[in-house]
C-alpha cells in the first residue's frame, strides 16, 4: 500500500457537549474515490469542513502529502491541493460563470494589487492562460453554454456543476464533493457518476463523495466509510459495506439498502 | 459581429465623445452667456475630486462588500497631510499629493484591521467613529493644523516639467488637474475590478465561505480594499485643499461622509462609471440645493432631499444610474449595429 495522500488520525470534533465526530480513523490514496455515507446528521460534512479548515479540530489530526494540516488556515487549503464543493452550493452569485471558474484559479494566478492595478507585464498573459484552463473546464462538463451566464440566473443542477468546474480548475490532488447528485434525477445521476469517473481519469485526482444516493455511491466508489452519530461504524467495498450487519441496523428501514 | 467592424460600440464612440467634451468644456461653457465660468468650472473640479473618493469607495463598499461611513476622515487627513507639508514644510505640490495617498492608505490599512472583526452594521459604526474623531484630532493638533481657524493661502498647484512647471492658477487651469487625475483613477480602478483582485474582492462580497474555500486571503484582501479605499479619498483630499487654497476640520463632517455613501448608491454599486454619474448628480444637486435663493428658505433642504434620493434610488433603482445607462447603451448598441448592417 502507498502512502496515503489524505489521513486523518483520531479526528474529533465537538461543539459544546455534542460530539459530531468521533475518534474518526480515514484514508484516500491517490486515484481512489471514497464514499462517506451515513444517515442524516451523521457528521460527514462536518468531516469536510474539518478537512477544508472551516472548522478546527477539537482532537486528532489531519495529514496531505504526508504533511499536517490541521493548523493551516482554510485559505491554505485549496493551495495545498484540496479543493472542495458545498451542499447548498456557495457561488459568487453576481459573477458569472468564468468569473467563478476565474476565481477558482485564484491561488494558481499569484496576483497582487500593483500588477493587476498597473497591468504590469505578466498580468494579461496569466488572465489569458487562466481562460483557456476555464474554457477547458467548461468544456468538459458541457457548461460552454453558459459561460458568460451570471451564477445566480442558472437552475440548481447547473449551479452545482458550475461550483464543480470551479473546485476543478485549481488542479487540485484532492477533490471534495458534497451531495454531486443533490435534486438531480435518475438519468442525471447516471450521467453524473460517469462524469466523475472521467474527470478522475483525466485529471488524475482522488475524490471523495458525501452522497445520500446509495446507488450512485455504490456504483461509484471503490472504498466506503459509514458513519452513524460522529462514529465510523464500518469501512470497506461496496460489497462488504451492502452486507454489513451494522450497517443495516444503522439504515434500518431504508428501502435503498436493502437491495 | 465581423471583427473589422468590432471598434464600432457604444465603448469606443462614447470614450471618444467623452474626451472631446471634457477637453472643450471651458470653452463650450464660456460660449455661454451669463454664466460665471469660473464657479461653473469650481463646481465641476469639486465633482471630479468627489468622484474620485466615491470611485474608492466603491471598490471598498461595491466591490468588496465593506460598508464605510468614515470616508470623509480619509479625505480630511489626505487634504490635511498635503496642506501642512506644502504650506509649514514647503514640500512640492507633486510629493504631497502622493505622499497624502499612501499615508492615508495606510491608515486606511489599520482601519482595516479591526474591521476584519466586524461586518455590517457594527462595521458601519466603526467607521463612523473613525469619521468622527478625525475632525476632533486635527482641531487637538493645532500647532500643525491651526485647529478651528483651519489652514489657508496654500501654494498653487504646479506639475515640475523639466526645466519649467505647469502652475494652475485659475479655476479653468485646476479643472484639467482634476480631469487628469480622474482619469488616471478610473484607469487604476477599471484594472483592478477587472483583475483576479477584482474577484477576490466580488468573492467577498458575495459569500466569504466561497472566497475562503478559494484561497481568498480575507485580511489580505480586506485590508488591501481598505487601503485601497483610503488611497483614493486621500488623493482627493489633497486635490480639495489645493482646490479651495484652504482648509478647515468643519469641512469634514459626518455629512460629507453620507454623501459619499449616497453617490455610490445613487450612482450604481459596484460599477465603475456608476461612481462618477452619482458624484457629479450629487455635487451639482447640493450646489443647486444650497444656493439657489428660493430655496435657501427652507434650512436644510438638501439633507431631506438627500434621504429621499436614497430611499427612491434603493427601493426602485438598485442598480442605480449605471444599471439605467447600461440599459441604454444595450438599446443604443442594438440600434447601432441594425444602422451599420448593410457597410
Amino acid at each position: 500500500m502507498t502512502q496515503p495522500l489524505l489521513e486523518t488520525k483520531n479526528l474529533t470534533m465537538s461543539f459544546g457537549g455534542l460530539v459530531a465526530i468521533e475518534r474518526l480513523d480515514l484514508a484516500i490514496h491517490p486515484g481512489e474515490i471514497v464514499g462517506l455515507i451515513g444517515p442524516n446528521g451523521a457528521g460527514k460534512t462536518t468531516v469536510f469542513n474539518c478537512i477544508s479548515r472551516f472548522y478546527t479540530p477539537s482532537r486528532g489530526n489531519i495529514y496531505f502529502q504526508g504533511r499536517d494540516i490541521t493548523r493551516a488556515a482554510s485559505h491554505e487549503i485549496i493551495g495545498l491541493g484540496i479543493a472542495r464543493t458545498f451542499q447548498n452550493v456557495e457561488l459568487c452569485r453576481s459573477m458569472t460563470v468564468m468569473q467563478n471558474l476565474l476565481l477558482g484559479q485564484h491561488v494558481r494566478i499569484r496576483g497582487g494589487v500593483m500588477r493587476d492595478g498597473l497591468r504590469l507585464p505578466g498580468a494579461n498573459s496569466s488572465e489569458t492562460r487562466a481562460t483557456e484552463r476555464a474554457d477547458e473546464v467548461l468544456e468538459l462538463l458541457g457548461l460552454t453554454p453558459y459561460r458568460d451566464r451570471i451564477a445566480s440566473a442558472l437552475p440548481f443542477g447547473l449551479q452545482k456543476m458550475v461550483e464543480l468546474g470551479r473546485s476543478l480548475v485549481s488542479q487540485p490532488a484532492l477533490l471534495l464533493l458534497d451531495e454531486p447528485a443533490a435534486g438531480a434525477d435518475v438519468r442525471e445521476t447516471q450521467g453524473l457518476a460517469d462524469l466523475i469517473r472521467k474527470i478522475r481519469e483525466q485529471y488524475n485526482l482522488a475524490i471523495m463523495v458525501v452522497e445520500h444516493d446509495m446507488t450512485f455511491v455504490m456504483g461509484l466508489c471503490q472504498c466506503l466509510y459509514v458513519l452513524d452519530f460522529g462514529r465510523k461504524i464500518a469501512e470497506g467495498s461496496p460489497a462488504e459495506i451492502r452486507n454489513n450487519p451494522a450497517v443495516i441496523e444503522a439504515y434500518l428501514g431504508d428501502a435503498n439498502l436493502a437491495l | 459581429m465581423t471583427p473589422s467592424r468590432q471598434w464600432l460600440t457604444h465603448t469606443n464612440l462614447l470614450n471618444v465623445l467623452g474626451l472631446i467634451i471634457v477637453c472643450f468644456l471651458p470653452g463650450l461653457l464660456g460660449l455661454l452667456p451669463g454664466i460665471p465660468l469660473g464657479y461653473v468650472l469650481y463646481l465641476v473640479s469639486l465633482g471630479l475630486i468627489y468622484a474620485i473618493v466615491a470611485l474608492g469607495l466603491n471598490l471598498l463598499f461595491g466591490y468588496a462588500g465593506q460598508f464605510s461611513l468614515g470616508h470623509a476622515g480619509f479625505f480630511a487627513i489626505g487634504a490635511y497631510t498635503s496642506a501642512v507639508l506644502t504650506l509649514q514644510a514647503g514640500v512640492p505640490f507633486v510629493v504631497a499629493l502622493l505622499v497624502a495617498g499612501f499615508l492615508t492608505a495606510a491608515i486606511g490599512f489599520l482601519l482595516g484591521l479591526p474591521a476584519l472583526r466586524l461586518s455590517g452594521l457594527y462595521l458601519a459604526i466603526a467607521t463612523l467613529g473613525f469619521g468622527v474623531a478625525v475632525p476632533q484630532i486635527i482641531l487637538w493638533i493645532k500647532d500643525w493644523t491651526g485647529g478651528a481657524m483651519g489652514l489657508h493661502s496654500l501654494p498653487l498647484a504646479s506639475i515640475p516639467l523639466g526645466f519649467s512647471d505647469i502652475v494652475f492658477r485659475t479655476d479653468q487651469e485646476y479643472y484639467y488637474l482634476a480631469v487628469g487625475v480622474l482619469i488616471l483613477m478610473t484607469i487604476l480602478a477599471r484594472n483592478i475590478v477587472n483583475s483576479d483582485t477584482g474577484r477576490a474582492f466580488i468573492s467577498i462580497r458575495d459569500s466569504e465561505i466561497a472566497a475562503r474555500a478559494m484561497g481568498v486571503n480575507l485580511v489580505r484582501y480586506k485590508t488591501t480594499a481598505f487601503a485601497l479605499s483610503a488611497f483614493y479619498a486621500g488623493i482627493a483630499g489633497s486635490l480639495y485643499a489645493h482646490l479651495l487654497h484652504g482648509i478647515s476640520p468643519e469641512d469634514f463632517t459626518v455629512f460629507l461622509s453620507i454623501d459619499f455613501v449616497t453617490m455610490i448608491v445613487l450612482g450604481g454599486l459596484g460599477s465603475v462609471s456608476g461612481a462618477l454619474y452619482g458624484a457629479f448628480m450629487l455635487t451639482l444637486l447640493q450646489n443647486s440645493l444650497t444656493r439657489l435663493p428660493i430655496v435657501s428658505e427652507f434650512k436644510n433642504l438638501y439633507i431631506v432631499v438627500l434621504g429621499a434620493i436614497l430611499i427612491l434610488t434603493v427601493s426602485f433603482f438598485p442598480r442605480g444610474i449605471a444599471g439605467a445607462v447600461q440599459d441604454l447603451r444595450q438599446r443604443f448598441d442594438n440600434w447601432l449595429q441594425e444602422m451599420t448592417k448593410g457597410l
